[in-house]
């Protein structure tokens, strides 16, 4: 099985595209590190160097010293940066309050977002700060890499930013934290140019699309969730990189109702695998699990001494729908009454899996609590057999998306316009009919929003008529 | 192709269109998998956790992958990222991952080569002392904490995102590396209510929160925000248009309205919340993403605020961990925090946890009625004698 990338893959290998010798890769020794002071006072900051858990700030003393070790002209913005990041951080725990200023708009030419503008509001005291820019840069799907490509990456990102990242920002993003304005467009253009590499989405727009494994490593993936990450990502790089929604929008792919990437939390659109045969079994291995010869739950409870395994408390007794049983040492399901909520499959990994006719669930709307408060996403589509290049998912993206752009209120969230509207304009606009399944339960209350057409006679009447038959 | 030395690389400012590339898109993935992955891809049979963080992938083929899963800070410096390359040529032919919850994967194609790694792994510290690459975060204990800028870059945070984590994470650090839990335990962290990193259904969320209400900035409101924008920021209708003394055009604020949302901030650069003594940090509970045994959840406030105590915050270490060990010693195998609160109930909830309930945790905001308890099916605890005391119901 292999893929074709949308465009040839230019190879990307360190000994070509780097910037820094070995030598000033080591410019320092250990010593040096141990007695290294930073230009400021960061009691504070130390304190957070203690402790088992890996601390950020030793790790950031270590590109402060070997930027004060490289030479003036190894490096396109201040020396000193990581230095005074450092410093405003003490003083923002001084103060208990951030010194970065509010906003300020940057971007690399055409794209509406991928940058985001910082200042600090002590300039004077931290020069090297003074601009901190980040930029978003696209990471692979499912966050695979090889040490060529992030070498590269380091080197060009030393050279032109602080060397601070974020490995990953919250949307999936390989974050560039901290560069001056000028260098921006240099930056974009390298990573262009040398490394065919993009930057990622900010603003009123689509946000970095981001996926689970899926198939590199999952025996549950329902889908080619890198694959359609990928796909989508591509084809929508218009909606990616210039704003014209009225809020952000994310895609999330998960490839089982896991939901390893959240997507069902903070996905505008979450697409979760599915199946919609049966479960497989293999009866000799649920044996196995009962007889004790493997552990359950995938070996994540080996920490503890939980006692035997007992299929009937651990897995019939906490089955949701209980539709599993045992019949003559066998273990038995009823499919059709599943609704697939993995734990059986995730308590006997080599017993259980997934059907094999596997599609996609599609749901709508979540979002985090600004500004109606938080939403999970609402089960719109139950079942989707897609293939790349998922013409008949583009097709419901679409119709989402111009319906939002049309109604969409400046920072409404789809999920909340699909509140403000109601499902049934929703499920109109997607020109598919409802279902139970959309709801945990039916209204309670008669307030039913009747259309004239739903309606015998619709709402044309007369009062002349109406007295024809009532006195005043 | 080298990377460019130039002070511009290859952007001409005079000509800022000239050789402009756009809409690459990310880089694709397939070329980062290793031999193992590529050749297995779709074929996994089943995987195992060997120990905390050590986990074994095995393939309908017969072929085994072989991860060591550790801790990474997600803030990193290329010095911490070429020191990943540096193990990653060493041990795993020059690949590696990351995961959604910023942990490192180091992933090798048969187990004679894991302990090395493991060794070489656990070796390796800060010169200060902290592990460089824990290993852990896998089954039935705590992962990675995931979580937003805070002060080291965001210019709307009511608390620091980096030096949470670090604290949190020290005080739980044998959790990291353990697999004692009834189910696993997903920590997550936000600086401000926007929730960048989305903890609303997490077990454990820690979120900054404001809690003064804007200061206005006259002087310069009128000309550097959108009054009417500012005025529809708000969900609670709380700022209204004004004039000041002076005539100028700004908004005003009825504070009782207001619940610290820091939407018009957002808008508008002129309404600043952040305040040293305001700041706090509240504390969720009970959230989950996944839809095994119950659907997804959000999580509940159940700490509505302690103070941003910098840099090691101790009040809310102490408030994670009485959950975290109430939920240790009562929970039943494969229950989450959530559930298990669902099914004591939440007074024994506050009762087991020891954490004292405060009328901040009952909601009155827009759907509140959907969490009032309308039934007289509840237990006794030492909160309930009390209302009957108060009431006069009992002596």
């Amino acid at each position: 099985m292999a893929f074709e990338p949308r465009e040839e893959q230019k190879e990307l290998k360190y000994d070509e595209l780097r910037i820094y010798s070995d030598e000033e890769l080591n410019n320092y020794t250990e010593e040096e590190l141990k007695n290294f002071k930073i230009k400021h006072d960061i009691p504070m900051c130390e304190d957070l160097e203690k402790g088992p858990w890996p601390s950020f700030v030793a790790d950031a003393k270590r590109e402060a010293l070997h930027r004060r070790k490289l030479a003036d002209d190894r490096m396109m913005i201040e020396r000193d940066v990581v230095d005074d990041l450092l410093g405003q951080l003490e003083v923002s725990f001084q103060h208990g309050e951030t010194h970065w200023k509010h906003g300020g708009i940057v971007g690399v030419f055409g794209y509406g977002g991928g940058v985001i503008g910082r200042y600090s509001d002590l300039q004077e005291r931290f020069p090297s700060i003074a601009h901190f820019h980040t930029l978003r840069v696209n990471q692979p799907a499912s966050k695979f890499y090889s040490t060529d490509y992030l070498r590269s990456l380091c080197d060009l990102w030393e050279y032109r930013g602080s060397g601070m990242m974020n490995f990953h920002g919250s949307t999936g993003d390989i974050i560039f934290l901290g560069t001056f304005t000028e260098q921006l467009e240099p930056i974009f253009f390298e990573l262009g140019h040398v490394m065919q590499q993009d930057l990622g989405g900010s603003g009123s727009n689509l946000r970095t699309p981001s996926c689970c494994i899926g198939k590199a490593r999952c025996e549950w993936s329902c889908y080619d969730t890198q694959d359609m990450c990928y796909e989508l990502t591509h084809y929508y790089q218009d909606e990616l990189h210039r704003p014209a929604f009225p809020y952000k929008f994310k895609f999330k792919f998960d490839g089982c109702p896991n939901c390893c990437v959240a997507s069902i939390a903070r996905a505008d659109m979450s697409f979760i695998g599915t199946w919609r045969d049966n479960i497989r079994i293999d009866q000799k291995a649920v044996q196995a699990y009962i007889g004790g010869e493997i552990d359950p739950n995938g070996g994540a409870h080996k920490g503890k001494d939980w006692g035997k395994f007992d299929i009937q408390k651990e897995v019939l007794d906490l089955c949701p729908t209980q539709c599993m049983w045992m019949e003559d040492g066998k273990l038995m399901i009823d499919d059709k009454e599943c609704t697939r909520c993995m734990h059986c499959i995730n308590v006997m990994p080599q017993a259980l899996w997934p059907g094999e006719d596997t599609g996609v669930s599609i749901l709508f709307g979540a979002k985090a609590p600004i500004l109606e408060g938080a939403q999970m996403s609402l089960l719109t589509i139950p079942f989707m057999k897609t293939e790349h290049p998922y013409e008949n998912i583009k097709e419901i993206v679409d119709k989402a998306w111009d319906w939002w752009m049309e109604e969409g209120k400046n920072r409404e969230r789809l999920g909340e316009l699909i509140q403000r509207y109601g499902v049934p304009k929703f499920l109109e606009v997607l020109e598919i009919p409802p279902m139970p399944q959309m709801v945990k339960e039916p209204r309670s209350n008669p307030y039913i929003f009747w259309k004239e057409e739903d309606v015998p006679g619709g709402f044309e009447r007369t009062i002349e008529d109406y007295r024809t038959r009532h006195a005043r | 192709m080298a990377l460019s030395q130039e002070r511009l690389g290859r952007y001409n400012p005079d000509k800022p269109m000239e050789n402009r590339v756009t809409d690459l898109g990310p880089r694709h993935f397939w070329q980062y998998f290793p031999p193992v992955i590529q050749n297995n891809y779709g074929k996994w049979k089943y995987h195992d956790i060997l120990e905390p963080g050590i986990l074994v992938h095995v393939s309908e083929t017969g072929d085994k992958v072989f991860t060591v899963r550790v801790g990474g800070c997600r803030f990193m410096t290329v010095e911490h990222v070429r020191e990943i390359c540096d193990i990653a040529d060493k041990h795993c032919d020059g690949y590696v991952r990351f995961t959604t919850r910023n942990n490192i994967e180091f992933m090798v194609d048969s187990q004679n080569k894991v302990e090395a790694l493991k060794k070489d792994l656990m070796s390796r510290k800060h010169v200060s002392g902290s592990y460089k690459f824990p290993i852990g975060g896998t089954g039935a204990g705590l992962t990675n904490i995931v979580h937003t800028q805070g002060y080291i870059h965001c210019h709307t945070p009511a608390t620091d995102a980096s030096s949470m984590v670090k604290a949190v994470l020290d005080d739980l650090f044998e959790h990291f590396q353990g697999m004692t839990f009834p189910a696993q335990v997903r920590i997550s962290m936000a600086c401000c209510l926007n929730m960048c990193g989305a903890v609303h259904c997490s077990d454990i969320a820690l979120l900054g929160y404001h809690r003064k209400p804007p200061i206005i900035d006259h002087e310069v409101l009128d000309s550097v925000c959108e009054i009417p924008l500012v005025i529809a920021a708000c969900p609670t209708a709380a700022i209204s248009p004004t004039k000041t003394e002076e005539g100028k055009k700004s908004v005003k604020i009825k504070e009782e309205r207001c619940m610290f949302c820091g939407n018009c901030y957002t808008m508008c650069m002129a309404v600043p919340l952040t305040d040293k003594e305001g700041d706090c940090v509240t504390i969720m509970a009970g959230g989950k993403v996944s839809n095994r045994i119950h659907p997804p959840k959000f999580s509940k406030v159940v700490v509505p605020g302690v103070p941003n105590n910098f840099p090691r915050y101790p009040e809310v270490c102490e408030a994670v961990r009485k959950i975290i060990n109430a939920y240790a010693a009562d929970a039943n195998k494969y229950e989450r925090i959530g559930d298990w609160a669902e099914r004591i109930g939440w007074e024994r909830f506050f009762e087991k946890c020891d954490l004292p309930f405060t009328e901040h945790l009952i909601d009155d905001y827009r759907l509140a009625y959907d969490t009032y308890r309308t039934s007289t099916l509840f237990k006794y605890t030492d909160a309930a004698w009390e209302v009957s005391r108060a009431a006069g119901g009992i002596d």
